[in-house]
């Protein structure tokens, strides 16, 4: 099931934040063999993501919109989460 | 309930202009988000205090909890939380971590 995580990931983002455009990468491989990685992979992720939501937050209020949406995830396999967030607009 | 952690928590960034809770210590960061933080602060010519949370599991699950914030590394300005690699990042880039850190009367001996 290579990649499920990644599309958990999309899914919840997508349902979440309604964005504009949403782009769930999967780092793993370039993290593998340090601390945090696994032998499966699906450890580290990237996000970028344009959402109306964003619009008149700061950085770390979108952050936190971003962590809230993905909670389950955090708390359990995701050990590293890269977070692009702008609101629509924005460059 | 309080955590007993977070009482810890709020004298380390009361007594410290400027802590970075990471992975590992300034000189032997254990973790490429930590290590990025240390660079740019280093880069500025900040003086903080690194907290290596490795050491201590109640306190890399404390400050989690403490700051509302999912990851380590995370960064603290007279008390302030700042943000993570990503925000710290991004604010350098911008010229925005500069100017914090200059309104919160932080010295820094590069870039300014």
């Amino acid at each position: 099931m290579a990649g499920s995580l990644r599309q958990i990931i999309h899914d919840k983002l997508l349902a979440a934040l309604k964005p504009t455009q949403l782009l769930v990468i999967d780092e793993s491989a370039a993290h593998a063999g340090h601390a945090g990685a696994r032998p499966g992979g699906e450890t580290h992720f990237r996000v970028i993501v344009e959402a109306p939501a964003f619009a008149g937050q700061g950085r770390v209020a979108r952050q936190r919109l971003v962590h809230a949406a993905l909670a389950n995830e955090l708390a359990g396999g995701v050990h590293a989460l890269a977070i692009s967030a702008r609101a629509p607009g924005e460059t | 309930m309080d955590n007993p952690v977070f009482e810890r928590i709020r004298k380390d960034i009361q007594e410290n202009d400027v802590v970075l809770y990471m992975k590992g210590t300034p000189v032997f960061p254990q973790c490429g988000f930590s290590a990025a933080v240390v660079g740019v602060l280093s880069h500025l010519g900040v003086k903080f205090r690194g907290i290596d949370v490795l050491q201590d599991p109640g306190l890399r699950q404390g400050i989690k909890e403490f700051s509302n914030w999912p990851t380590v590394p995370q960064l603290y300005v007279k008390g302030e939380f700042i943000g993570g690699c990503d925000i710290v990042r991004e604010m350098f880039e911008a010229g925005e971590l500069q100017q914090v850190l200059a309104d919160k009367g932080v010295p820094a001996t590069a870039g300014a």
